[in-house]
Order: structure tokens, then sequence, then C-alpha cells
């Protein structure tokens, strides 16, 4: 049998590490991406985890990509550090040919259970950590760092820059800092002393992270929330989405405390459910402060009623969706961009929600912030749609910024100013033709401005009505208002290729790193594709041209029925024959070889048999 | 048995004044179809009307025409909030109303017109309250909802905003039916009562008086809607009470729970009534001028200076002892009798804003000013994610 060739790759290949959940090496996991920042070379890590707590597996990928492709990259891997031996069978085999073993030797292992055509690598983890250590907690969380300092000797890492971040993580605490250490050099000198290191993969220092910033979805939503002048937050947990609320709550702890009296300018309420939550924000909002909740599918499908209540009672909220794989309890772990319609059209009756489409966490806090401004400009629920690729990993991004001039815009408010004027108060009354009306907060006038909200049919004064014509020309004014939506929200982003082409590609959300990756692969088959990358419902008039413009458009989203293809087809009257969906949804983030594959695949389709037109 | 309405409840508005904000012919029609919504409420005010402190007559506590069925109860709690607040001499429209769905929550329309009212949905007014509450916390929050919505679909969300103490006044109109969808039982009904048709409750009742008691309440009252003198003092002391104020009141269903077989009819309640005390409610500006018999008055101070004189009708019962409580109307429950009066108080009850550590002003008039960490900050965190 020839003998496989060891994998060589200078700064870009993909290590996963196999853990225990809970047995601490998340951190030193995390530290290892990090570190590999500092050397100047950007990574994409993915936590894959269960739905449980301590005792199950739990994976850590990390993509080294010099090139800066942060999608997830497919196939196998190129390193594995094998520390969960429940899962040693399948971790061994989704080692790439001539990739690396890493585990842990101090129990022998029988040959059957390695491979013939990878590189085996053990270190006696367990021997070195117990030698040195005595407290089983002590042994669990140095043996983690143990194996990172080999780890680095291996890929011949710069292990200062490792150090840095040991001094910087445990700032103050120095028994803490100066064990780390220990352990770390424990590690790496058994390697390079018992192995040889490097290996045919290294981490070489480059220039290519730049000034970006590595930062969870979640926590860079929350932000945006802070910045985006968010004082109620009501939430129910589940995954994917509570880290956000609790990221509201630290984020706020250390900026939203009355610095003299250190009292709170911001109120965390935890809902007994998602209906509760909801119901919370709507009355904060109706009241003038700024709510929101965070939430994933299930919830979205409980919160129903209220939406439709936001929608017709013209009430601002903010959801934030951090989709994962459904129906019903689904993957909770796992992710996917499946609630499309439900949020597009949740809510019996006709309706119609503003959805926002971030791809990173960058435009997670931009989006965040914005959507309180299209909230309460709107005076209607407000949908940020992240998802579990987003919000629940660290990804490399550009820095966060902010216009210090900026003002919160509060839409249409009457003061009591402009009704003591004499200004004609009517709630539900569209002043200035955009569809929007003017709203009065709870205890603003004396006799002035007061209304009664309702989830029923009501006139332009907010007075009760069954009349057929009054209630056909609130909901035309609603139609009227969603439409002028379209150019209050994120625009497209459209990227052309090189050479005109009659083919293009429409895509959102996480989709954007495989995409941009795909794009380079299809280009080296000899497909060029322009692509547009869709930012928010409604849908800008640039996407109904886009598709004009284009004889095939490919739409490639991450659930199974290709929900926003047929959102696009309904709303924009669209021939669905015009429109190719690729569908990724087995749960794992959407990677450019899957897209590359799948778009090639109907390239080359296309190039062979020439086809019928279909003209619509 | 002292401290009733005799003979025939009485509707409650003043005369024929309607209110000229009113507009004719919509809201539906009651069961009884005779009520005269199309007549505009005029806004002229007698000039011999009485005024409190802050120049108000009973006028400015109104609101619109009531659709509710003649004689309906929930029209005599509606007379009573108004009173209520008159007596308090609250502004109008620093009060913000909200209810679920159903008869009851048909009722902030009303009253207090000039107030900011939320017909939300069913069984959900405690959370929309308490979002309300959140971003304003200095104005004044009426819930009012039913058995329906809030010993049903609601009990959850019932349940949920008294644990968490937040400041409000939460009146169930408790009629032991869904009157707007025609008289099906509520999870009030008692077991064994029957409805219009015949038809027997073999449920067990929820008794939302004793559960507010189990979930920390600070303020449990039960009075009954042909008890003007008994209800309008527990409003106003529940208004003035910091925390969650909790009352039930039975309001007979004159449409579907008004016959012979119902434990929640006029007749039926006024048989079973047991009042355990009455309430006087003493604002810091008047002074006491009743004369109390010794023994038989206790003075409980509120937080925010207002007293509540407590006179006992009977001796044994302790409303600051709330497992005494829980224990007497399980006692009574078990004879059929409804115990009605300040139940339970605690003055010293704080509520959720106090719990969160909210800063004195309102969430709702913080600006960006003070709300956002601006682009110095923004730098730092970006310094710490590299």
């Amino acid at each position: 049998m020839p003998v496989q060739e060891p994998i060589s790759s200078i700064n870009d290949f993909v290590v996963r590490f196999a853990n225990v959940n809970g047995s601490g090496s998340a951190s030193a996991n995390e530290m290892f991406a990090r570190s590999i920042l500092r050397h100047g070379v950007p990574v994409s890590p993915r936590n894959v985890f269960p739905s449980n707590i301590q005792g199950l597996p739990t994976w850590y990928e990390v993509r080294v990509t010099e090139d800066g492709h942060l999608g997830a990259r497919g196939g196998g891997v190129d390193m594995m550090v094998a520390m969960n031996p429940q899962t040693w069978d399948k971790d061994v085999a989704s080692i790439e040919p001539g990739g690396y073993l890493f585990y842990d030797s101090t129990k022998p292992m029988p040959t059957s259970k390695f491979r013939d055509d990878i590189t085996v690598i053990g270190v006696p983890l367990t021997a070195i950590t117990n030698s040195t250590y005595t407290d089983p907690r002590q042994r669990q969380l140095f043996k983690n760092i143990i194996y990172l300092g080999a780890v680095c000797a291996l890929l011949d890492m710069d292990p200062k820059l490792v150090e840095q971040l040991i001094g910087e993580q445990y700032k103050g605490k120095e028994k803490l800092l100066s064990s780390n250490i220990h352990a770390l050099h424990l590690g790496r000198d058994w390697a390079l002393q018992n192995l040889k290191c490097p290996i045919g993969l290294q981490v070489k220092k480059a220039d290519k992270v730049g000034d970006r910033i590595f930062i969870e979805g979640n926590s860079a939503a929350a932000l945006g929330a802070v910045y985006g002048g968010a004082t109620v937050c009501a939430w129910y947990p589940i995954t994917p989405s509570s880290s956000l609320a609790d990221a509201f709550g630290s984020h706020c702890k250390k900026l939203r405390h009355d610095p003299k009296t250190g009292k709170a300018k911001y109120a965390i309420v935890q809902g007994e459910d998602e209906l509760a939550s909801i119901g919370i924000v709507i009355g904060a909002s109706w009241n003038g402060a700024r709510a929101f909740t965070a939430t994933s599918g299930p919830g979205i499908s409980l919160m129903q009623e209220f939406i439709g209540l936001s929608y017709f009672a013209e009430i601002p909220a903010v959801i934030m969706n951090v989709q994962r794989a459904g129906p019903s309890t689904g993957m909770p772990t796992r992710t996917q961009q499946c609630d499309i319609l439900a949020c597009a059209y949740a809510s019996h009756g006709d309706t119609k929600h503003v959805l926002l489409f971030p791809e990173d966490p960058a435009e997670a806090f931009e989006f965040a912030a914005q959507a309180f401004d299209l909230a309460e400009q709107l005076q209607t629920t407000i949908f940020v749609m992240l998802d579990l690729d987003i919000g629940m990993n660290h990804r490399l991004c550009r820095p966060l910024k902010w216009d210090d001039a900026r003002q919160y815009d509060r839409g249409k408010v009457m003061t009591a100013e402009m009704l003591e004027d004499g200004r004609d108060f009517g709630r539900y009354l569209d002043v200035d033709g955009d569809g929007i009306p003017y709203r009065t907060y709870p205890g603003t006038h004396p006799t002035k401005g007061s209304f009664f909200t309702r989830g029923t049919s009501r006139d332009r004064y907010a007075r009760y009505s069954e009349e057929g014509s009054v209630y056909a020309d609130n909901m035309q004014r609603l139609v009227r208002k969603f439409e002028g939506a379209q150019d209050m929200v994120p625009r497209p982003l459209q990227a052309n290729a090189a050479k005109p082409t009659k083919y293009g590609v429409l895509y959102f959300g996480s989709t954007a790193p495989a995409m941009d990756e795909a794009i380079g692969l299809l280009k080296a088959r000899g497909h060029e594709l322009d692509r547009m990358r869709i930012r928010a419902f409604p849908f800008h008039s640039s996407v109904a041209s886009f598709i004009a413009d284009h004889d095939f458009v490919y739409v490639v989203e991450q659930n199974r029925d290709a929900q926003l293809r047929s959102l696009i087809v309904n709303e924009n009257g669209i021939d669905p024959v015009h429109l190719i969906p690729i569908r990724h949804y087995d749960g794992t983030p959407i990677t450019a070889r899957f897209i590359a594959g799948a778009i090639g695949a109907h390239q080359d389709q296309l190039k062979l048999t020439p086809l019928r037109k279909v003209k619509s | 048995m002292p401290g009733f309405m005799p003979g025939i409840h009485v509707f409650l508005f003043p005369g024929q004044d309607v209110d000229g904000r009113d507009k004719p012919g919509h809201d539906g029609a009651g069961i009884a179809g005779v009520v005269m919504t199309y007549i505009a409420k005029p806004k002229f005010q007698h000039p011999g009307l009485k005024k409190n402190a802050l120049g108000f007559t009973h006028r400015d506590y109104e609101g619109k025409i009531s659709t509710l069925c003649a004689g309906c109860g929930h029209d005599s709690i509606t007379a009573s909030i108004i009173e209520a607040c008159y007596e308090l001499s609250i502004e109008p429209h620093r009060v913000a109303k909200i209810s679920g769905i159903g008869c009851s929550s048909k009722t902030p329309d009303y009253f207090l017109g000039n107030s900011h009212g939320f017909n939300s949905v069913h069984g959900r007014m405690p959370s929309v309250l308490t979002g309300a509450n959140l971003a304003n916390r200095d104005l004044i929050y009426l819930g009012v909802s039913g058995d329906g919505d809030s010993a049903s679909i609601g009990f959850g969300q019932f349940a949920h905003s008294i644990r968490r103490g937040v400041n409000m006044t939460y009146i169930v109109e408790n009629n032991g039916v869904y009157g707007l969808t025609k008289g099906q039982f509520s999870a009030t009904a008692d077991r064994g009562s029957k409805n219009k048709r015949g038809v027997m409750n073999t449920d067990n009742a929820i008794d939302l008086v004793a559960i507010a008691l189990q979930l920390g309440a600070s303020f449990v009252a039960r009075s009954f809607s042909g008890d003007k003198t008994q209800l309008v003092p527990l409003i106003a002391a529940a208004i003035e009470h910091k925390g969650s104020a909790f009352i039930d009141v039975i309001s007979p269903c004159v449409a579907f729970n008004n016959h012979a077989g119902s434990t929640k009819s006029f007749d039926y309640v006024r048989e079973h009534n047991d009042a355990v005390n009455r309430l006087d409610v003493i604002t810091t500006r008047d002074p006491i001028t009743v004369e109390y018999a010794p023994g038989t008055v206790q003075v409980v101070e509120q937080h925010d200076g207002t007293r509540i004189a407590l006179r006992k009708i009977d001796a044994d019962y302790d409303p600051h002892d709330r497992v005494g409580a829980m224990s007497f109307l399980q006692k009574h429950a078990a004879r059929g009798q409804i115990v009605t009066g300040l139940l339970y108080v605690d003055p010293d009850s704080e509520d959720l804003h106090s719990h969160l550590d909210t800063v004195e002003t309102p969430l709702n008039q913080l600006g960006a000013k003070v709300l956002c960490p601006g682009s110095a900050a923004l730098d730092k965190i970006n310094a710490s994610l590299r």
C-alpha cells in the first residue's frame, strides 16, 4: 500500500478538538484560536455541542485561514485532537488522509484503533498532569492547557503569544497565571523533547487580521441593543438565544448603571414563557420605552398572537430570532435559516413583518441598534434574524462603530406641546401619506391625546368600528406603511463578476462567508456569477431588478423549503422558473464546497443542453 | 348582615348624561339592547358638583357610556373605580388602564376617559401591564380582568405578575362565566353550581384570592359589586399600595349567571357574604374626623404616608397574618361562605422596580445621552476583543 503523504500546509488547515462537555476545554480551545489571531492569521472557529450539559461530547472546529475564508470548510479535518474516548471511532474516521491524530497516550491503545494513512501523535497527558497536580478539578483543567502547549509546539506557534493571552486572561490573579504558564510549558516541552516538531501543519506569522475583532454574534447583537437605547428586555431561556439576553445583562452591568447612585437604567425580566416575554415588550413599547426579546423558532410560534397585535394596533417591538433547526424542538443546537416565512407572515389574518438579515456580528450590532429606530418609526415588530452559526460562535469581523452625533429616531410621537397647540390627533390618521400615524405615550396630557389601544378594528381616531370601509381603509394604510419600509431597511449589496454574465445568486445571513469563498471556486471552474446579498424584507426594488437582469438566479439558503425563494416569488410576482433553489439544511453550517458543487452542477447542465427559455 | 346594599341592585351612573367623545351606533348592543349609546354624552358639568383636591368632579373620572347589559355588576365596579380615583384626587391621565379580553376587559373604556387604555389579548393583561410599568414607574396601573381571563387562559400570567410584585391594582371582575361568548362556565364557577340551562359544573373551582395569598401578593381583598361602601375604599387602598394589590370582585352576570343554582348571583352572594372588616382610606391631607369606638379600629400606615383604618367586623380576623388568612378562607369556603374585605395587607411591601433597583427617572424618559455608552467605550470594547 502506498504510504500516504502527510498533509503539508501553512496557515490553511482545519483542527478539530473533541472534548467531553463540561471538562473546561472550551477555555483552552478558545485560547488556541485567539493565539493564532495574535499571529496575524485569521481563524474561524465553530462549536458543535449537544443539547445537554455535562457528560456529552462537544467539538470545537478551528479553520485556520490566511486567505480569510470564514465559512466552514467542509470535508474532513486535517488535525484531530481526540480527547473524548466516547467519540473516538467517529473522530478518527473524520480525519483527512494524510492528516494528524493527537491523543492522550497514557493508556495503550490497540493498533486497530488507528489508521495507517494518518500520522498518529501520542502525548501521555494524564501521566504528565497527574505527576504535577493532585486536586481532581485542577487535573481536569490543567490537562487542557498541557495539550494546548503540546499542540503549540507541533504547529510551530510562538509560545510568547499564548503566554500573553494567558497573562491578559488572568491579570491580577498571579497564582492562576503562573500555574497556567507552567502547564503550557509542561506540554510544550514534552512535545519538543519527544516528538518531531513541527508537523506538516504550521502557523506562521502574517498580517492578515488587521484591526478586526473577535466576537460572538449574540454578544454583538446585545451590545447593539444597548447602543440602540433598549431599556426593557423580557426573555425566556431557549437555545441558542439565551446567551443574547445574558450578554445584554452583562453589557448593561458595565455600561448602564447610574454613576452616582449605581441604579439600573434598564430592566431585564425573565418571563414565565415567551408569551409573557413578548407581552412585556409590547407593554413597555406602548408606554414609550425601547424593548426587545430574544428567542428562537419555538418561541416565535408561541408569540404569534402578540405579533399580530403589534401589527394591527401598531405598537413597536424588536424580536431577535436566533434561528435553529426546527420544526418543533427540532435540533436545538444546530443552525438553520428556517423561520423566514413564519416571521414574515407571523400571526393569523393579513400581516407582513419587517425582517433584518445580518451576516456577521458586526452587522448584528448595527442591525440590532437600527431595529429600535425602525420599530418606532414604523410602529411595528422588527425581526432581527440571526441564527446559531452567527449567534453562538466567535467570528472575526470589522470593529464596531458608533457615530456620537447619532440621535435616536423615536418616530412620530405627539407631545403635550403639540397637543396644546391644537394639532389634530388621530391615532390611526395618516398625516404625511406614508401610512405612519402619530402616537402618544400614556400620561402625556391631562385632557388631550388619550385613546384606547386594542386589537379590534377602529377608525382613524381610534374609535371602535366594525364598518367595512373603515377596516379596509386601515388595512390599505398598513400595506402603504409596509411598502415604504423598503427604503428604510438595509439595502441589498451587489457584487458583480468580472465579466458580464446571465447568471446570478441571491443569499443572506450566515451564508455570506461561504458564498464569498464559493464565488472564487466557481470562477476557477469557469462559472461567473453576479451576486446579491439580501439584508432585509420588504425587498428593495433592486432585488426584482437583479432577477430581471439575469436568465437564472440561484437562491442559496439553509432550510428545506426554499423559504426566501418563496417569499420573493410571492411578494414580487416572479415566475419561479427563474429562481433555482440551492438548499442546505442538515444543521451544519453551509460550506463553499457545497455551494460551488451545487451551483456548478447546475451550471454544467445548463451549458450542456440548450434550453428552451421559458418566458413568463 | 352588616354593610350590604339592600334591595335590587341600582345602576349607579348619574342620570342620562352622555359623553361627547362617544360616537353613535357602534360598540355592539348588550343582551338587553337598551343602551342609549347613540346619544352623545354632553360635556356640560353641573356647577353644583362636588370637587376634589385637584378641582376635578366625578365627571372628570368618567369614560364612555357602557355597552354592557343593564344591571351588569361590572358597571358598579366601574362606578366604584371612578369614585375611588375621585376621592384620592388622582390626576386621571396619570393612570394607565390595561385589560385582557372579555366583558370586564371592555370596562376601561367606561372610566377615566382621559387616560390611555389597552384592551390587549385574552389572558395576557398582566404581562402587558408589567411591561408598561417597567417603562414608566410613575404612572398608576389598573389591571382589569375577568375570571376567564385570569383563571383560565391567563392563570399563569396572573400568578407570575403577583410573584414578581408588580406595582399594580389587579381587579378581577368575577362572575363565574364567560359573558362575552354567551355563558360558558369559567374556572371560578363553584363545583355543583348550575348554568342557565341547568347543566352542573363538575370541576373544582379556582379561588384566586387563596392563590394570590399563596403567591405572596402584598394586598389581597375580595368584595362584591353590589357593596360599594366596601369596594370603593378597597380600590382606593389598593391604588395607594406599593406592590401587587389583588381584588377579587364578585360581579353577577345578569345575562348568564344570576339564576337559582348559581353561586355568583346577587341573591346568593348577599346570603353568603361574610365581611371580616370595613375600610376607611385616610389620605395625609384629611384630618381624622370619624369617631371610632376603642378596640374596633386598626390603623395601618402605608409606606407613602396614607393610612387605612380597618374597622373589624370579625374580631378574630387578622389581615397581617397570611397563613391565618389562608386557613380562614378555607374554613369558611367549606361552609359555603364568601369571605370579603381586606384579607391581607403588608404595608412594608416592595415592588418589582425596587427588586430591579431601577433609576428613579422613568425608563421611558431616558434619552440617548444617558443610555448610549458612546464611541469611546466602543473603542475600548473593540480593543478588548483583539
